[in-house]
């Protein structure tokens, strides 16, 4: 697959990350180091701050404390837009996609970021054609290809999560941020989302939050557990199974993962 | 969205019957209905403008008469001290409105809903109060206006000069605001409507391009209101008072949020329903309420809506929809499956 369209994956990391809702730390003091092209899974149960985390990272919370540094800037007070602009990208839990439009149009207002500095008020959404290239691009990858004309609203909920991520592949990323990509999906539709990401893997970077622990262990080079907004631990699938913290916070007691 | 595609006779149809409105008037005898057709036509470009923040953006802008009015003290105040030049009063009309919207909308945006409909009206009257204490120019009693605007080949002079002024001008924004429906600044303003966040993570600026709908709505507004004051010789506080805001969202409801061409059916619809219902009885506003009242529910979404059953709808988008998939059968259909549990 031709993915002209991808910048060079570049760094993550945070520092002391700190953000509070009243007296709840939702994000605990918490350092990640994610390498580029790396696919860092992070997973906690319940409530352990995953989202926020994300949110974090993407710029749409500002933290208490600590900084955050994509490649070699700190972004930490950067807004979502600056972040955008800088290749990160991510997708929603819920789907957050634009329902009335046409899945290629979805597709093209967010190839259309990097593309174009100005938002033309003349020029159809469509006749940019190298937009409508890069959207049919990252459909393809996405294998969407087939209902690119189909309105959103009109998609099986499978179709409407593997859009959720075309659009973030759709704005050329370095920086992947897929905040459980495979949630609410059959077992079959999460298998195709999971080849999906094993093809994206070392092209970008991907910060991968999921509940699907088969799809974790599957894909992630290393995974970092949180629980009650700290890491309690980071290192490769292996290591994660055995570790007797992570056994007893999360998996369970009696889990065989 | 393809309806625009099913529906390109309707636009040419609608200019050319406005366009014929003159002739016939002549025909009749009946110049009024030229004076009419014209206040029509104006309130029908204030509603297209209103329509870019309210039906694309979804921001209820509870303040737009004050733009309106705004255009009509441009023409005004310029003439009362003898500056007849209509590309001067275009001018400053414009700055004038551009400046305005861009503070006020600066304002209004940080808020959103309710919010956003307070601090517009509010707005509104702080300017209409303003012009109300300007004695200078007449206050209350409003200022009249002796020479209409001048633009070297033609002037606003007499309802006919004015009927066809606006009838090229709604031509002309309607067109362009069928483009920008389509084009990357429409799809992502009418985006923020129905989801501000995802545009936001996309990289785009909500903020920004909320207020530029808002600034271009403001200017369009106050370019009606130019017209408004050379078509009644007059510049009136009343112009900008928070009834003609009501009545300029209720046209663009009645016709039709989001659509193009529905703000202008509805100005149509409206003014025509009042002039109707004046000439039958002083108490028209008796009539008018109720009438209104029924159209609304009649034709939820206005105009639009209301004519989608003569065309037939378009073909169904192919879906590839796995057999197996389980994920899809309990998103769509939540009735079927409660059956099922329960059977």
């Amino acid at each position: 697959m031709n993915m002209q369209t991808a910048a060079a994956p570049a760094g993550l990391s945070t520092q002391d990350l700190v953000r509070r809702f009243g007296g709840l730390k939702a994000t605990d003091g918490v350092s990640l180091d994610v390498a580029p092209g790396e696919l860092h899974a992070l997973i906690g149960p319940n409530g352990a701050g995953k989202t926020t985390l994300i949110n974090l990272l993407s710029g749409e919370l500002r933290p208490d404390g600590g900084s955050v540094r994509l490649g070699a800037a700190d972004v930490s007070r950067a807004t979502v837009q600056e972040r955008v602009a800088q290749g990160m990208l991510r997708s929603y839990q819920v789907t957050s996609v634009f329902d009335s439009y046409t899945v290629l149009d979805n597709a093209c207002l967010a190839a259309l970021r990097k593309r174009r500095r100005r938002l033309s008020a003349w020029t159809g959404l469509r006749d940019c054609a190298d937009v409508v290239d890069a959207a049919k691009e990252a459909l393809r990858a996405c294998r969407l290809e087939d209902v690119a004309e189909a309105q959103v609203d009109s998609l099986a909920y499978g179709q409407r999560r593997q859009l959720e991520i075309a659009m973030a592949l759709a704005g050329e990323p370095s920086v992947l941020l897929l905040d459980e990509p495979m949630a609410g999906m059959s077992a079959a539709e999460s298998a195709g989302v999971i080849a999906l990401l094993q093809s994206l893997k070392g092209r970008y970077t991907i910060v991968l939050v999921e509940h699907d622990m088969n799809a974790v262990f599957a894909l992630a080079d290393r995974i970092s557990v949180l629980v009650y907004g700290k890491i309690i631990a980071t290192g490769s699938a292996d290591q994660i199974r055995n570790h007797p913290d992570v056994r007893r916070a999360y998996l369970g007691d009696d889990a065989d993962a | 969205m393809q309806e625009h595609n099913n529906r390109r006779w309707v636009l040419p149809l609608l200019f050319l019957v406005l366009a014929g409105v003159p002739f016939v008037a002549q025909w009749l005898g009946e110049p009024f209905y030229v004076t009419l057709g014209a206040r029509i036509l104006i309130y029908a470009l204030a509603a297209l403008a209103l329509n870019l923040v309210l039906g694309f953006a979804g921001l209820v802008s509870f303040g737009h008469a004050m733009f309106l009015g705004l255009g009509c003290y441009a023409v005004g105040i310029l003439s009362y001290h003898g500056f007849g030049n209509g590309w001067l009063q275009l001018a400053v009309c414009i700055a004038v409105c551009a400046l305005v919207a861009l503070i006020v909308g600066t304002v209004c945006l940080r808020t959103s809903g309710i919010g956003f409909i307070m601090i517009t009206l509010a707005f509104a009257q702080m300017f209409y109060f303003l012009a109300v204490s300007l004695r200078e120019y007449g206050g209350d009693d409003g200022l009249n206006i002796y020479e209409a605007s001048s633009f070297g080949l033609f002037d606003l002079g007499g309802s006919q000069p004015v009927y066809w002024a606006a009838w090229g001008l709604l031509l002309a924004s309607s067109l362009a605001m069928l483009r920008l429906r389509r084009s990357p600044f429409g799809m992502i303003l009418r985006a923020t409507h129905a989801n501000p966040r995802r545009v936001d993570a996309l990289g785009y600026s909500v903020f920004g391009v909320r207020l530029t709908a808002y600034v271009a709505s403001g200017v369009l507004t106050g370019v009606a209101g130019l017209l408004l004051a050379n078509l009644t010789a007059f510049a009136s506080p009343s112009y900008m008072s928070w009834p003609v805001s009501g009545e300029l969202i209720v046209m663009v409801v009645i016709g039709g949020l989001g659509s193009v061409l529905g703000p202008i059916f509805g100005a149509v619809a409206y003014l025509v329903l009042e002039e109707a219902f004046k000439s039958m009885t002083q108490h028209w506003m008796l009539l008018m309420g109720p009438t209104v009242v029924i159209i609304a529910m009649v034709a939820k979404g206005g105009y639009s809506n209301s004519l989608s059953w003569l065309r037939r709808p378009p073909p169904a988008a192919p879906t590839v929809q796995p057999p197996t998939a389980e994920g899809q059968k309990d998103r769509r259909a939540p009735d079927a499956l409660a059956k099922e549990a329960s059977a």
